[in-house]
């Protein structure tokens, strides 16, 4: 570009050439003329385009699809159990780590004793949570009783740590009377409105899974708008953040600003699916990064790790209003459910593996009694007092009659339309004249 | 309060302001006060949220295009402005997104009005509506109800082909658990949207978009901002002897057309705006085809499992020994909806078509 100026706006494009807004300069100057400047002016830096301003280059460059290295996995304690040097955590109180580690027991205790009761018939279905003990207790510890829940089907140690009894499991199993749930869910669909855990139920189920996510940022939501000291946390597996739901719940979640904790249990499996078979990225924590949402990898099998990291993502989830995903790394010791038998498509070999020599409960318990806290006695007495009130739990739900026949039709809507109560009418009658048709243990 | 607008005018002679009601299809009491109002129905449902959101700081407005541009159709016009972006929130286009964070700010205890584009839309987003939304109270055992409000254009509107044009209100009024309410005129807009916004059950409400701009009468009663409809019952339009016509949302507005053209001829037909898909009003229906005998079923969706279906198995189970004639099903033809303005006229429900139903009806024609 040649342009004739004056001395003054010499000087300033001189500045200009400083700044370097200019590439070059070249100065042609024929007596006739004051002075001729040839500027050749560079690209602009960056430029903006609707979303912000972007640098440009002249490179054709691809981001990789993967990172050399994968994201690190944040953990304290060693496969032993001991210690690392180094290692941040936010420390825990004698009387929290005696429960969380009493509650792991219980839970695997329960799963054990569920898992043989369906096996010889007296329950329909169960799912255990095997290998994911300290996931379950220490996320549940890391969180204040406001905080709430949305589930998937593998949290049971949350109700667990927050005070569900062990007869209370056994009702739901069973559907008797005394469920909550009205005898409405299949086994393991627990809720609590008064313990602020979303019925597993309520939506998920296993058609549904990762329904409950977008619920969740949605119930952040309005958290945030009441101005709560709470989030909202919300579970799920390798397999779920393969759903629509997941990507449109985390993608709302960083655009409303959410206080919620998305908590991935990637515990290698999806039913009889492996990772490699589920996602093409290096697990679920990378993607956190692509809906603009802070993200942390942790060992799910170390019950320390887990804990601080869940602590620590509620401080920031709830005083700058944002989402945080935590992938949990672990493995599926047990089958799916009662409905499967993952030796099909894994070896027995793997599966005892990671039940023996990478079990959450013998490395935190190796801590714990490092401190001084725990003993053989303390143990033996635990799973003595446990096993006798499950085996108890179990016998009384068992004798527990079942829900009355009105349960059938409450609850669809807030009151019964008339449609429902004619055919209450109706089914009454149906049974008043053929009483040999209806079971004889259902209350009418 | 149905007499207000349901009554026909005896005495001849019309006015300019009843010739223009009449055109909008509704047989009103021209010789009603002097100084009637009219309203659009566009101004009826934006008034009722209006209201609604100022009596209870819990309603909150999503949907995409509901804020910074007014809403698509303009129903949320002026909200923004008043309330705020935390409650008119404009959402990113996911409709599966949006409908579960509603649900799941309805479990929290908001009261969200989730808004769709179109109700095709809410495909994307059905699993949320039916899974989390209508089976929740149910399978929670009442520990959780879900207050929220499903609202959007639903049904065929002017030349905007197969994936903008199909009536939901079948898939919907089939699933216990929602409430489906489908208002005609401005006073069933205001009345009815009041009472879903207010209803602790997820409502699902189906809208016109061809009916938005129309204006209707609305009585001083209707303006009040404490009016509400009750949900679950019908309201006869217009009263008859001769034949039986129920239907819904727009298809009202051709019922009373026909039911004028059946006058003509000497056959007096009853006119019933459903208002309520579901709950269905069968007990307003069969004493209506009880004192008519016959009955012509009137929809603008597919015919087969349709609205029409379920209310005629109602009346061949409750008052068959009352029909004089078999039930008649007027409804949309079994395609997807053509765009050719030619072809959508011929794949949805005229008033010859209901006009000849009624005849047949009657015995008065093949």
């Amino acid at each position: 570009m040649r342009l004739a100026i004056s001395a003054t706006t010499y000087r300033m494009v001189l500045l200009l050439r400083d700044s370097h807004q200019i590439q070059s300069l070249v100065i042609v100057t024929p007596w006739w003329i004051r002075s001729q400047v040839l500027v050749h002016t560079k690209t602009p830096i960056v430029m903006d385009f609707p979303g912000g301003k972007v640098a440009f280059t002249p490179e054709i460059h691809f981001i990789s699809e993967s990172n050399e290295e994968r994201v690190p996995c944040y953990r304290v304690l060693d496969d032993n159990g001991q210690q690392l040097t180094n290692s941040q955590f936010v420390p825990v109180s004698k009387e929290i780590a005696v429960k969380m580690y009493s509650d792991m027991v219980t839970l695997q205790m329960m799963d054990n004793i569920f898992y043989e009761a369906q096996r010889q018939g007296r329950l329909s279905f169960y799912a255990t949570a095997f290998g994911e003990e300290a996931i379950n207790i220490a996320s549940a510890a890391a969180l204040s009783p406001d905080d709430v829940i949305f589930p998937q089907y593998r949290e049971p140690g949350v109700l667990l740590w927050r005070g569900f009894t062990l007869q209370e499991f056994a009702n739901q199993c069973f559907g008797n009377k005394s469920d909550y749930g009205k005898g409405r869910q299949m086994p393991v669909h627990y809720g609590s409105n008064k313990l602020n855990y979303f019925t597993v139920s309520a939506t998920i189920a296993y058609s549904l899974l990762t329904q409950l996510l977008p619920n969740a940022v949605g119930a952040a939501y309005s958290l945030k708008m009441d101005e709560k000291d709470a989030c909202a946390v919300t579970f799920f597996g390798d397999g779920g953040s393969s759903e629509g739901d997941f990507h449109a719940a985390l993608n709302f979640a960083a655009v409303m600003e959410a206080p919620v904790l998305f908590i991935c249990r990637n515990n290698g499996w999806a039913i009889s699916t492996p990772t490699s078979d589920q996602f093409r990225s290096d697990g679920v924590v990378v993607k956190g990064r692509a809906y603009g949402i802070r993200s942390i990898r942790v060992d799910g099998n170390d019950a320390l790790a887990m804990y601080s990291a869940v602590h620590e993502a509620r401080e920031m989830a709830i005083r700058e209003h944002r989402p945080i995903l935590i992938e949990a790394l672990t493995y599926r010791v047990g089958h799916h459910s009662t409905s499967d038998d993952s030796t099909r498509y894994r070896s027995a070999d793997e599966i005892e593996w990671w039940n023996k020599a990478r079990n959450p409960l013998s490395r935190f318990r190796t801590w714990v009694e490092s401190n001084g806290w725990w003993s053989d006695e303390a143990e033996s007495d635990l799973r003595s007092k446990i096993k006798k009130e499950m085996l108890e739990a179990i016998r009384v739900a068992e004798k527990t009659e079942k829900p009355n026949l009105n349960h059938m039709f409450s609850d669809v809507y807030d009151v019964p339309p008339l449609n429902l109560r004619e055919q209450e009418l109706l089914v009454r009658q149906a049974i008043k004249s053929h009483p040999q048709d209806y079971p004889s243990d259902v209350p009418l | 309060m149905w007499g207000i607008l349901g009554r026909r005018a005896v005495d001849g002679g019309f006015s300019a302001s009843s010739l223009r009601r009449m055109r909008s299809g509704l047989v009103s009491a021209r010789s009603y006060a002097a100084g009637s109002k009219e309203m659009t129905v566009r101004d009826a449902l934006n008034s009722a949220i209006d209201e609604e959101m100022s009596a209870d700081p819990k309603v909150f407005v999503m949907g995409e295009e509901v804020g910074q541009y007014q809403g698509a159709y303009k129903i949320t016009k002026g909200l923004l402005e008043k309330y705020g972006p935390e409650r008119v929130y404009d959402t990113p286009i996911t409709e599966a997104g949006f409908t579960g964070i509603g649900v799941g700010a309805a479990y929290a205890g908001l009261k969200p009005v989730v808004e769709f584009m179109t109700f095709n839309f809410s495909m994307q987003a059905i699993d949320h509506i039916i899974n989390s939304a209508a089976k929740s109270n149910y399978m929670s055992a009442g520990q959780i109800n879900v207050p929220i409000v499903f609202r959007g254009p639903n049904g065929a509107a002017a030349g905007v082909g197969a994936q903008h044009s199909q009536c939901y209100a079948a898939w919907y009024a089939s699933v216990p658990g929602l409430k489906v309410l489908a208002p005609y005129s401005a006073e069933d807009a205001r009345g009815l949207l009041k009472a879903a916004i207010r209803d602790p059950d997820p409502v699902v409400f189906l809208e016109n978009e061809l009916l938005y701009g129309e204006s209707f009468p609305i009585s001083e009663e209707a303006l009040d901002s404490s009016f509400c409809l009750p949900i679950g019952k019908a309201k006869i339009e217009r009263e008859g002897k001769d034949v039986t016509i129920t239907t819904f949302s727009k298809m009202v507005g051709f019922a009373l057309k026909a039911a004028e053209k059946l006058a003509e001829e000497g056959i007096s037909a009853e006119v019933i705006n459903l208002r309520s898909i579901r709950p269905l009003d069968r007990a307003t229906i069969n004493a209506s085809v009880r004192k008519t005998s016959r009955l012509v079923t009137v929809e603008e969706g597919f015919p087969q499992h349709g609205v029409c279906a379920e209310i005629c198995a109602s009346v061949v189970e409750e008052s068959f020994s009352y029909l004089d004639a078999p039930v008649e099903r007027i409804a949309g033809a079994d395609v997807p909806m053509p765009y050719a303005a030619n072809l959508e006229r011929l794949a949805l429900p005229q008033v010859e078509d209901i006009v000849r139903a009624a005849k047949r009806a009657c015995f008065r024609s093949k």
